[in-house]
């Protein structure tokens, strides 16, 4: 599989770290958070079948983190205007 | 042991969905029939639809490793695995079918002073729930499995090894069938390419299922669904802690007996045994990323591969004939999640990650019960989805003897 970084362009899979879903949010108010609030910031993710928005590093490139959208059937890298967002 | 090693003509009807079930359990693969089963042998619950979306036992059932032990750490999934072990000894007789369980014996190798207190504490925490586990030393691994590479003068040499002798390997496309002739004698209907579309509600209660072969009324619905889990459960309504990655596997040409046991290797990361018609089966990590594709990316194998070698230099020159993958659904604790849902009469087995093949007859007769009861057995109780909320979690990641 290759992977479009968006700083070196398309390089082999190997070369990356997987990093899950992008866009998890902590907890907007952390204090008043219960434990099933926390249960869903620290366990549930998204898991979809299908187009998936996640986060991967180039570990043994230039060693950054970016976004992509990734389907989970096909395995077909698509381009996010959100390549570069730091979450 | 009736028909071992010969392919009866019919082993299950193809009946069309009655419209209305006392229980609908959806996924026929080794769990979900493993359930309808023990519904109607342990619980008198016969008017059960299986469902199946592809056809039966084509998922995890048909694409896992079949290794088959229950030397976990911790007291819940000890007693749980362990439960499921007993019910493998007696599977053959109880389904009168041969499905091929060969107790040879389960060898987890150490490599390092980590691995050898971890696998101590384990062997002593196995002895103490009354399961059968003995430490190896290195030379007593060599003369338990002669072709395993010893030597001191490799990159993470054999320290010594744990061994369940109870543990071993079954066929599993054998298994599924037994339970599902067994199932089917006993009047459970099983639908072949009949995919569940949506649940149906009142309030909170699920009274029945959406499918492409229209709907089915049901008294309670219970999914058994692997690596689409969170598929179903986000049509129910409800999250899961579940993601869904690729397991692959793959086997050798058919090769002369060589291979007398299983071995695993959690820290050089493979795992092998030799099937009964002689192919060699290895398995070891999932792929990273989240996928429903069935398949992984190729330098997974050539890692797992490589670590083979590493400890069989002998299967140097054995090929691969055929590589897979499953779609596994793994927990953040790596531990099974089976009991109640936020629905009512909506119920779960999910999570069995990479380890669900061993548990079919012990998960399928705990998720009867809990069907059947609207309750946990004692047995599943801690397996509960509300453990991530609580924090009790089951972490057998890395405590389990196995490449999680």
């Amino acid at each position: 599989m290759l992977i479009a970084c968006p700083w070196c362009g398309d390089r082999e899979e190997i070369e990356f770290k997987y990093g899950g879903a992008a866009q998890i949010a902590y907890p907007t108010d952390p204090d008043s958070a219960d434990d099933a609030a926390w249960a869903r910031y620290v366990f549930f993710r998204p898991n979809p079948k299908g187009k998936m928005a996640e986060r991967w590093v180039h570990s043994a490139g230039c060693r950054r983190w970016f976004n992509v959208v990734r389907d989970t059937v096909t395995h077909e890298i698509s381009p996010t205007p959100a390549a570069k967002e730091r979450r | 042991m009736a028909e071992p090693h010969q392919h009866p003509e019919h082993l299950w009807r193809n009946p069309e969905p009655k419209r209305a079930y006392d229980v609908v359990i959806v996924g026929a693969g080794g769990h979900g029939l493993a359930t309808a089963y023990y519904l109607a042998k342990n619980h008198g619950i016969t008017n059960v639809a299986v469902l199946e979306r592809g056809w039966l036992a084509g998922g995890n059932v048909a694409r896992n490793t079949t290794v088959i032990r229950s030397n976990y750490l911790w007291d819940e999934s000890a007693a749980i695995y362990e439960h499921s072990l007993k019910l493998w000894e007696g599977l053959s007789e109880e389904l009168a079918y041969d499905v091929l369980f060969s107790q040879r014996g389960v060898l987890n190798l150490v490599h390092s002073l980590g691995d050898m207190r971890e696998g101590r504490r384990r062997v002593y925490a196995n002895r103490l729930n009354g399961i059968d586990a003995e430490w190896l030393t290195t030379e007593e691994v060599k003369a338990f499995c002669p072709i395993v590479n010893t030597s001191p003068d490799v990159r993470y040499p054999v320290m010594g090894g744990t061994l369940q002798r109870r543990g071993g390997i079954a066929k599993h496309d054998y298994v599924a069938w037994a339970f599902a002739r067994k199932a089917d004698e006993m009047g459970v209907d099983l639908i072949q390419n009949c995919e569940v579309t949506g649940f149906d509600l009142e309030g909170n209660r699920v009274v029945g299922v959406q499918t492409n072969r229209g709907p089915i009324a049901a008294g309670r619905v219970g999914i058994c669904a692997a690596g689409h889990s969170t598929v179903l459960a986000s049509m129910a309504g409800f999250d899961l802690p579940i993601q869904s990655h690729p397991l692959q596997a793959l086997v050798s040409e058919l090769l002369e007996p060589v291979l007398n046991c299983v071995v695993m290797s959690n820290a050089v990361h493979v795992y092998v045994s030799q099937a009964h018609k002689g192919e060699l089966v290895m398995g070891a990590g999932i792929d990273p990323y989240t996928s429903y594709a069935q398949r992984g990316s190729p330098h997974v194998v050539e890692y797992q591969l490589a670590a083979a070698i590493e400890l069989f230099p002998i299967f140097s020159r054995a090929h691969v004939v055929r590589t897979w993958a499953g779609i596994v659904d793994v927990s953040p604790d790596a531990s099974p999640i089976l009991g109640l849902t936020p629905i009512e009469n909506l119920f779960i087995n999910c999570g069995w990650g990479t380890g669900g093949f061993k548990a079919t007859p012990g998960a399928g007769w705990v998720y009867a019960h809990t069907i059947a009861h609207g309750q946990p057995h004692s047995l599943n109780a801690a397996f509960a989805l509300e453990r991530f909320v609580t924090g009790a979690l089951i972490d057998e990641h890395g405590a389990a003897a196995v490449a999680h």
